[in-house]
């Protein structure tokens, strides 16, 4: 389910590291909570993210769920394909659906990302306690 | 069931099963089921029950016949909503209301209170369920379950029948701009009735439909909700609901303040919108006419069946009108919109 190279927040994004540069998305587990996506709010490309912080949105048919930068670093890439296909969020969290590459200025904060076996035990927990 | 829950007001409540999406679109190509069970049923019962309705009511609650259903507004003395309700007039002696579930108690306190007349009001939530069964296949999909001949029960009309064995009041009503029904039955076969209408719909592709579906299906139809288009501060003719006012039939709690009101004018009314920008204005966001604030969304969202962002908000009344450019600040951002009617969708009937 969870794809073992990703790195996890609990605010449900993930990261994907390829050369030196991350790939953020959110997880499975966030696309099923927010149920249809219909709307995506990216950052533009340039943008500086800083951890933790907003760096977007996206919008369900019901609500608005703030995106948070798993990671610090500079924009240089949006998956521009989500501004007419946001229900690719749905379908493919964790691949197409992906929402902005980053290059990371602290590469060392992806130390303290959850790995997925982690990520996993997370959001079963959060599932039980609901 | 696989549903997703959601706390509406105390009530424990579906917001969706399969997906707002899938419901939605379900109900406007063949047919969708609702569990409305957490609205509110008050009975008025007596010689005076006509009256008592009439006065607490903004419609012509004494010209109703019997079998037939009024959409109406329960209003305070200064001509703000109570509720809004749907007054069945089953014998002139009894009138049973269907109010919303989280104003069922002001309602009763409401009604009663302003009872002097031969009648008696009765909190009767506890004795009904309701279920919803909306869209072009509703008929055909309850016919099933019920000898009673449905298609004799015009739009805004009911029978006391039997439905799936069970005693049952079948009006021709809904809340989603489709044809369909809404049956109010007794709570112990809920499960019951709920399982035998989802077998009886099968065929044609029935959906259990939640309360975001319910949401996005009254949206696109511009029909009012309680607490978003109407509330204690708003009065009909604010809201565009002139039409269920009828200021001439005599006495009823808030017919001075509309009377007033309608002599003045009103200062601001209700409008649709539907975005030109990118983004999607919501519930509460704020409206800008040429960069100042102007108003306030009422209700804003996806329509499935438009494919466009729609909404409606309140706007000073001249200019409340069809065309007119304004920005909706989404994320402290302007963006573009403009109003049309309130009504997005309309079924071919």
């Amino acid at each position: 389910m969870y794809p073992e190279e990703l790195h996890y927040t609990k605010q449900h994004e993930w990261v994907r590291l390829s050369d030196g540069a991350g790939v953020v998305g959110i997880t499975d587990y966030a696309q099923k909570e927010l149920g249809d996506i219909v709307y995506v709010d990216l950052p533009r490309v340039g943008a500086a993210l800083e951890k933790g912080k907003v760096m977007g949105s996206v919008e369900s048919v019901k609500a608005v769920s703030d995106i948070y930068a798993p990671v610090s670093g500079e924009v240089i890439e949006i998956n521009d394909a989500l501004s007419t296909a946001p229900e690719k969020l749905n379908e493919s969290p964790h691949g197409d659906g992906w929402l902005v590459k980053i290059r990371l200025s602290a590469p060392g904060e992806i130390s303290g990302l959850l790995s997925a076996e982690d990520y996993q035990k997370y959001v079963a927990e959060e599932e039980t306690g609901h | 069931m696989g549903a997703k829950m959601v706390d509406f007001g105390g009530w424990d409540m579906p917001l969706q099963y399969s997906g707002i999406l899938e419901e939605h679109r379900a109900v406007r190509a063949n047919v969708g089921v609702f569990d409305v069970s957490h609205m509110g049923e008050i009975e008025i019962h007596g010689p005076d029950a006509g009256a008592l309705t009439d006065y607490v009511t903004t419609n012509a609650a004494a010209k109703l016949e019997i079998g037939q259903v009024q959409y109406a507004g329960l209003l305070y003395a200064h001509g703000g909503f109570v509720d809004d309700i749907l007054v069945h007039k089953i014998a002139s002696d009894h009138y049973f209301l269907c109010v919303n579930a989280s104003n069922q108690d002001k309602d009763y306190q409401h009604i009663a209170a302003a009872n002097r007349f031969q009648a008696k009001v009765d909190f009767a939530s506890d004795r009904y369920t309701q279920l919803a069964i909306q869209g072009p296949r509703a008929l055909e999909t309850l016919q099933k379950l019920t000898t009673a001949h449905l298609a004799a029960i015009g739009y805004y009309h009911f029978i006391d029948g039997v439905v799936a064995g069970t005693p049952a009041r079948i009006a021709r009503t809904g809340y989603t701009g489709e044809d369909g029904f809404e049956i109010y039955f007794a709570p112990e076969q809920s499960e019951r009735v709920w399982n035998q209408i989802l077998d009886a719909g099968q065929e044609f592709g029935i959906k259990p439909c939640g309360l975001g579906a319910r949401n996005t299906l009254r949206l696109e139809a511009g029909m009012a909700l309680y607490g978003h288009e109407i509330h204690a501060t708003i009065t009909p003719f604010e809201a565009g609901l002139a039409w269920i006012v009828k200021l001439d039939k005599g006495d009823f709690i808030g017919c001075a303040a509309l009377a007033r009101q309608k002599e003045q004018g009103v200062t601001r009314r209700l409008i649709g919108f539907e975005m030109t920008g990118r983004g999607i204005g919501r519930d509460d966001y704020e409206v800008l006419l040429e960069g100042s604030p102007a108003g306030w969304v009422t209700s804003g969202g996806p329509s499935p069946t438009l494919n466009k962002n729609i909404g409606m908000c309140y706007l000073p009344a001249g200019r409340s009108k069809p065309n007119q450019r304004i920005q909706i600040v989404i994320r402290n951002q302007p963006v573009e919109a403009v109003t049309i009617p309130a009504q997005f969708y309309k079924r071919i009937k």
